[in-house]
C-alpha cells in the first residue's frame, strides 16, 4: 500500500510554530509563595463526568488546581487529566491572532487581522451559498461546547445560514445511546443519577473501560462492591476495572447483541422477570420473547466468545438480582449496529423491571464534556432545541416562534457528519466552518477525510490550538478555551452545571460565540444573533426548550449554583395536580406516577401511552469481519491520561509523559505466532491504511484482538486503519470492529526520527 | 498546627487502576510543589493491569531516621516522618537503602533525600493529601476511623508490618479483607507455594476460546485448560 499524502503541518516548520510544545509547571505554577488572586469554582473541560474543581487564578493565569470537595458528584476526585488541565492556559501554543493560508510562509500559515479574516469568511459563505444554494455551506460543531454555544450554532445554521447541513463530534461519541434511548424509553438521558449505584445488588458494566475514561465513576462501583454488589464486567480486554470484578465476559468485538440477547434467553427460561412492570409499563414482550428463543447459551457461546458458564452466571445474577444498575460506553456504540446493542442491553433492564426507583438504574456514560446537552438543543442535523425535530411540523413552528421567523424559512433536516465529509468529496458542499471538532483525527478512514478536505473552495475553522483539521482551513480563527467563557453544560447524569470563567482570552483570541455573531453581522444576516452573552441565550433557550422532552424552563444559572446543579426536565410550569420538579430539577427519570410532556400522564415512560418499549434486537455481525487476508479484529479507544484527538492533552507535558506514544497492544499467542516480541515495530494494516508503532504484548487482550488507542495524529493516527461503516439509524462509525492483519515492522517508521513523541 | 489524630490514610491497592492521579496531584501540593513523591508502578504489566501506589507509611519507629548517620530525618508529634532537613541531609543513601517499604528518593541534584510528608501543610490545617483527594478510585483514602468502617464494612485497617524479625507499626494503614489476620507478614509471602498456571489462562485460553479463533490465526501450542 503506498504511503498516504503527509497531513500538512505535521513538519517541523509547523511544530515550530504551532506545536505540540510540552508544556510543564514552572515560574508562579511552581512557586509557593505565590498567594492566587481568586479561586474560581468551575468543572473539568475534558470529559462527560464533569467534575467539580477549584482553579487557582494570578494575573490572569491559571497556576494550579484545588480540590472542589463539596461538589457532590465528585468531592474532589480528579483524574490526571482534571489535575493537569490547567497547563493548557497560557500556552505557547495558543492562537493569539486569526492566519490564513500561505504556501509562501514556512509553518504554511501567516497572520491576518481578526477583521480582515470575518470579513473574508462572511464573503465567501456569500459567495459560496450564491452560487451553489444555501446547503452547500456546511458547519461541523462540537459537544465540548457549552449548551449555549450549542444552541447558538443551531440557530446560526438554521436561521441565518439556512443551511440543512449542521452536524456535530458527538455523532462520532453519543449517538448510538441516544438513538437507542430514544426508542426504548423516548428520552434521551441517564435514566438515574450515579448515586444509585451506591445500594445495588449488580452493578453490570458493557464496553466502558470505566478506570480509564470516566475515572471517578470507579469509586462509586467500588463503593457499592464493599456493600456487597456483584460487578459484571464485559468488555474484549481486561480492563483496570475488569482486574478485580466478579465476573469478567470477554466479549468478541461487535457481539454485544448476541450477549445481550443469550441473557434474556436465560432470565425467560428461569423466570427471572418482573412480570408486573412489563405488563403494567411496557409493550413488545412477545414479540422479543419469540425473537430470542434461538439464543441458547450454546449458540450465545459461539458467537461472542464468552464461555456458557460465564454468561449462565451473568444471566443468574442479573435475573435474581433485587437492585441492579447497568452502564455501558462507546464499547458497545461505536458499531455499525450501535443501536441495536444499546437497546438490547435496555431490553435486560426492562425485562428486570429494575428502573425508576433508588438502586435502580440504567445509564450511558457520556464522553465529552457536554456529550448530553451538546445533543439535545439543534446543532444535530435533524434537530431543534429541546430535543424538538427539524421534520416535524409542529416543533418547526414552534421554534419558528421563538425566533421570531416563519416555519418555511428553517431548512429541512440535513445529513450528519460524515456524509457531509462524503458530499464535500462529491463537490455538493464547498464551503465549511468547523469549530471544536477535529475529523482528520476523529473520524474514521481519515486518509478519506483529509482527500476530501484538500477539495473544499473555502474552510474556516474556529480553534484554539492549531489542530490537525485546523492545517487545512483556508482560515483560522482564534477561539476560547472553556477557562475563557462561561455557560452552563449538562454531564452525564443530566445535571446541568455551570462553568464559570476564569481568565480572559488572550491577544485577538475570543469567545466562540462572539467570533459567530460576528460573522453573522458581517453577513447582513445578524438577526437574532445579537446576544450580549451566554446568560442571554440560555435565558432564550429555556423558552426554545420548554413544552418538550428536554425541558430547561425550570432552570436558571442561579438555581444551578445554589443547588450545585439542576437534572432535565425541569418545566417552569406544571399541570394541574402534578408537582413541580424538586430544586434539583428531575433527578431520577421513569419514577412511578411521574408526569411527563409526552406521556400526560398516561405513564413515567416518554411514549403517548407512558410505557417503555421493548425492542426486537436481531443480532447482525460486524460490517467488515476477519478473513484470510486480515485475519485478527482491531478494536480502538483511549488511555487515561489523553483526551479525544488530543488537540489540548498532547500539549501537556505531565500526561504526555504519562503515555507518550499510542502502542498496539496484543495478547502473547497472537506476538508469538506473528514472530513480534514486546517493545518492536508492528504494522497494522486494513484495507483502508496502515499504521506502524510498538507493539505491547500483554495478557489482557483477547488472543483474535489487538488494540490501538486513537488520541494522535498523521501517522499514528488509529483512524488511520478503521472502517466509516455507519450505524442505519444513529449514524455512528464502527470504531471498534474492523480487520487487520499484523506484521513485524521491517523498519522503524519515517516519524520516529522527525517528529517530536507526542506528534 | 498537627495532623488531627482522628484522621488517618488508608490504602487499598485492589482499588487501584493506574491511572496515576496520585502523581500527578502529589505534584501540584504546595509543600513539594511540582515534584511527585509517589510510586505508581505496574506489578507485571505483561500479565495484569494491576498496579501497586506507594506513599510513605510514616512509621511509628522510622527506619529511616534510625539509620540516618546525621539526624536529618524528623517524626513529628503527630507521627508524620518528615524529609531529611536539607542543612544536615549528607545525602548517604542510608535512608533510600533501609526502608522496608522503598519509600525514600534520593534527589542527586538536590543532595537531598525527599519523600512523602503526608502533604504536611494541608494535613496540619485539616485538608486532605492531595493523593487522597484525587484518587479516582480511593485506593487512596484519608478519614476517620469511623467513616472507612461505615463505608467499607468488610474491610478492615491494619497498621503491622512483619519484615523477618523486625515488627513495624505504622501510621497508615492498609485495609485488608475483615476476617484476615492482624497484621501483615512480608517476607512470608514471599515463600507461599506459587499458583501453578497462569490464571489469566483461564480467562483466554479455555477449549471455548480455541475453537472459535479464525483458522488464519493458529496458536503455536494450546495452553491445557483449566
Amino acid at each position: 500500500m503506498s504511503d498516504p499524502t503527509p497531513t500538512p503541518g505535521l513538519d517541523l516548520d509547523a511544530i515550530r510554530e504551532f506545536g505540540p510544545y510540552l508544556q510543564y509547571a514552572r515560574d508562579m505554577r511552581v512557586d509557593t509563595g505565590v498567594e492566587p488572586d481568586r479561586m474560581v469554582k468551575t468543572h473539568c473541560c475534558f470529559c462527560g463526568q464533569q467534575c467539580g474543581m477549584q482553579l487557582k487564578v494570578k494575573d490572569n493565569a491559571v497556576v494550579g488546581v484545588e480540590p472542589w470537595y463539596d461538589f457532590p458528584f465528585n468531592k474532589g476526585m480528579m483524574c490526571p487529566k482534571g489535575i493537569k488541565r490547567y497547563l493548557q492556559q497560557s500556552h505557547p501554543d495558543r492562537l493569539l491572532h486569526a492566519y490564513k493560508k500561505d504556501a509562501s510562509a514556512p509553518s504554511g500559515f501567516s497572520e491576518m487581522g481578526y477583521d480582515e479574516a470575518i470579513g473574508r469568511v462572511a464573503a465567501e459563505i456569500d459567495r459560496i451559498q450564491a452560487e451553489h444554494g444555501p446547503d452547500a455551506f456546511a458547519i461541523l460543531s462540537g459537544a465540548s461546547l457549552t449548551t449555549e454555544k450549542t444552541y447558538l450554532m443551531g440557530k446560526f445554521a438554521h436561521m441565518a445560514l439556512k443551511t440543512s447541513n449542521i452536524d456535530y463530534n458527538g455523532r462520532l461519541c453519543m449517538v448510538s445511546a441516544a438513538a437507542g434511548n430514544k426508542k426504548s424509553f423516548g428520552v434521551d438521558r441517564a435514566a438515574n443519577p450515579w448515586s444509585d449505584i451506591l445500594g445495588a445488588d449488580v452493578v453490570w458494566i458493557s464496553g466502558a473501560n470505566v478506570a480509564e475514561c470516566a475515572p471517578i465513576t470507579t469509586n462509586y462501583v467500588w463503593q457499592a462492591r464493599e456493600h456487597g454488589a456483584k460487578v459484571i464486567v464485559a468488555d474484549p480486554r481486561i480492563t483496570p476495572i475488569a482486574r478485580t470484578c466478579d465476573l469478567f465476559l470477554p466479549v468478541k468485538p461487535g457481539r454485544d447483541t448476541a450477549l445481550f440477547n443469550g441473557v434474556l434467553h436465560l432470565m425467560i427460561e428461569h423466570d427471572w422477570l418482573d412480570h408486573d412492570f412489563i405488563e403494567a409499563h411496557t409493550v413488545g414482550f412477545d414479540a422479543l420473547t419469540e425473537s430470542v428463543r434461538q439464543w441458547t447459551p450454546r449458540l450465545t457461546a459461539e458467537v461472542t466468545g464468552v464461555a456458557e458458564k460465564s454468561i449462565r452466571q451473568a444471566a443468574e445474577w442479573w435475573g435474581q438480582a433485587s437492585t441492579s444498575f447497568l452502564m455501558h460506553a462507546r464499547g458497545i456504540e461505536h458499531h455499525s449496529r450501535g443501536v441495536q446493542n444499546v437497546m438490547s442491553a435496555i431490553n435486560i433492564v426492562l425485562a428486570s423491571g429494575r428502573i425508576g426507583r433508588e438502586h435502580c438504574g440504567y445509564g450511558t456514560i457520556t464522553g465529552q464534556a457536554n456529550g448530553q446537552g451538546g445533543r439535545e438543543h439543534g446543532q444535530k442535523c435533524d434537530q431543534l432545541p429541546g430535543g424538538r425535530d427539524l421534520g416535524n411540523p409542529e416543533h418547526r413552528a414552534y421554534v419558528a416562534g421563538v425566533w421570531g421567523i416563519e416555519p418555511e424559512e428553517l431548512p429541512q433536516p440535513g445529513v450528519d457528519a460524515y456524509e457531509i465529509i462524503r458530499k464535500i468529496d462529491q463537490g455538493e458542499i464547498k464551503g465549511l466552518l468547523s469549530v471544536c471538532f477535529n475529523p482528520v483525527v476523529s473520524l474514521p478512514d481519515n486518509n478519506f477525510v483529509r482527500q476530501a478536505l484538500e477539495k473544499l473552495d473555502f474552510f474556516v475553522a474556529i480553534d484554539f490550538f492549531m489542530s490537525a483539521t485546523s492545517r487545512y482551513a483556508d482560515v483560522v480563527l482564534p477561539g476560547s478555551l472553556q477557562e475563557e467563557d462561561e455557560g452552563t453544560v449538562t454531564q452525564l447524569e443530566g445535571r446541568v452545571i455551570k462553568i464559570n470563567p476564569a481568565v480572559d482570552p488572550p491577544g485577538e483570541a475570543r469567545q466562540d460565540w462572539r467570533i459567530i455573531q460576528d460573522i453573522a453581522r458581517a453577513l447582513g444576516r445578524e438577526r437574532g444573533l445579537t446576544f450580549a452573552g451566554p446568560r442571554e441565550m440560555f435565558e432564550e433557550l429555556r423558552v426554545a426548550s420548554k413544552g418538550y422532552t428536554n425541558d430547561y424552563s425550570g432552570i436558571t444559572w442561579e438555581r444551578v449554583e445554589d443547588n450545585y446543579g439542576v437534572f432535565w426536565p425541569c418545566p417552569s410550569e406544571t399541570p394541574d395536580g402534578v408537582p413541580e420538579p424538586g430544586p434539583q430539577g428531575t433527578v431520577r427519570l421513569f419514577e412511578p406516577g411521574s408526569w411527563n410532556p409526552i406521556a400526560q400522564g398516561a405513564g413515567p415512560f416518554y411514549f403517548p401511552d407512558g410505557r417503555a418499549r421493548f425492542n426486537v434486537t436481531e443480532y447482525v455481525g460486524p460490517t467488515e469481519d476477519v478473513d484470510d487476508a486480515y485475519p485478527v479484529i482491531l478494536t480502538t479507544g483511549r488511555v487515561v491520561s489523553q483526551f479525544l484527538s488530543g488537540n489540548q492533552t498532547r500539549r501537556i507535558g505531565p500526561l504526555v509523559d504519562h503515555y507518550p506514544e499510542p502502542k498496539i497492544e496484543m495478547h502473547p499467542h497472537l506476538a508469538r505466532q506473528l514472530g513480534i516480541a514486546d517493545g518492536d515495530w508492528a504494522t497494522a494494516e486494513s484495507r483502508r491504511g496502515n499504521c506502524t508503532l510498538r507493539a505491547q504484548v500483554v495478557k489482557t487482550i483477547r488472543p483474535d484482538t489487538v488494540f490501538i488507542p486513537y488520541h494522535w495524529a498523521g501517522r499514528k493516527s488509529a483512524n488511520q486503519l478503521t472502517i466509516s461503516a455507519q450505524d442505519p439509524i444513529s449514524k455512528i462509525p464502527e470504531y471498534k470492529v474492523c480487520a487487520v492483519r499484523v506484521t513485524r515492522a521491517e523498519a522503524p517508521p519515517a516519524y520516529e526520527t522527525k517528529l517530536q513523541p507526542q506528534q | 498546627m498537627p495532623v488531627p489524630e482522628t484522621l488517618e490514610f488508608f490504602i487499598d491497592p485492589a482499588r487501584c487502576i493506574g491511572c496515576q492521579a496520585c502523581v500527578q496531584a502529589c505534584a501540584e501540593c504546595d509543600t513539594h510543589r511540582g515534584q511527585s513523591m509517589i510510586q505508581l508502578d505496574f506489578v507485571d504489566r505483561a500479565r495484569s493491569t494491576q498496579t501497586a501506589p506507594v506513599v510513605c507509611m510514616h512509621c511509628d519507629s522510622p527506619t529511616c531516621a534510625e539509620v540516618c548517620p546525621a539526624d536529618a530525618i524528623k517524626r513529628t508529634e503527630d507521627g508524620v516522618v518528615h524529609s531529611a532537613r536539607k542543612p544536615r541531609c549528607i545525602a548517604c543513601n542510608n535512608c533510600v537503602l533501609a526502608c522496608p517499604f522503598g519509600v525514600p528518593k534520593m534527589d542527586t541534584e538536590a543532595q537531598l533525600m525527599m519523600k512523602c510528608n503526608l502533604c504536611y501543610d494541608r494535613t496540619s490545617v485539616g485538608l486532605k493529601p492531595m493523593c487522597a483527594s484525587v484518587c479516582p478510585s480511593q485506593a487512596l483514602a484519608f478519614g476517620t476511623r469511623e467513616e472507612m468502617a461505615r463505608l467499607r464494612p468488610n474491610a478492615r485497617p491494619v497498621n503491622t508490618f512483619q519484615f523477618g524479625a523486625q515488627t513495624i507499626t505504622t501510621k497508615v494503614n492498609l485495609m485488608v479483607p475483615a476476617d484476615n489476620v492482624d497484621w501483615v507478614d512480608v517476607t512470608a509471602a514471599m515463600h507461599e507455594p506459587t499458583v501453578t498456571h497462569d490464571l489469566l489462562d483461564d480467562v483466554f485460553g479455555g477449549d471455548l476460546y480455541l475453537d472459535l479463533l479464525p483458522d488464519a490465526v493458529p496458536l503455536p501450542d494450546r495452553p491445557a485448560q483449566a
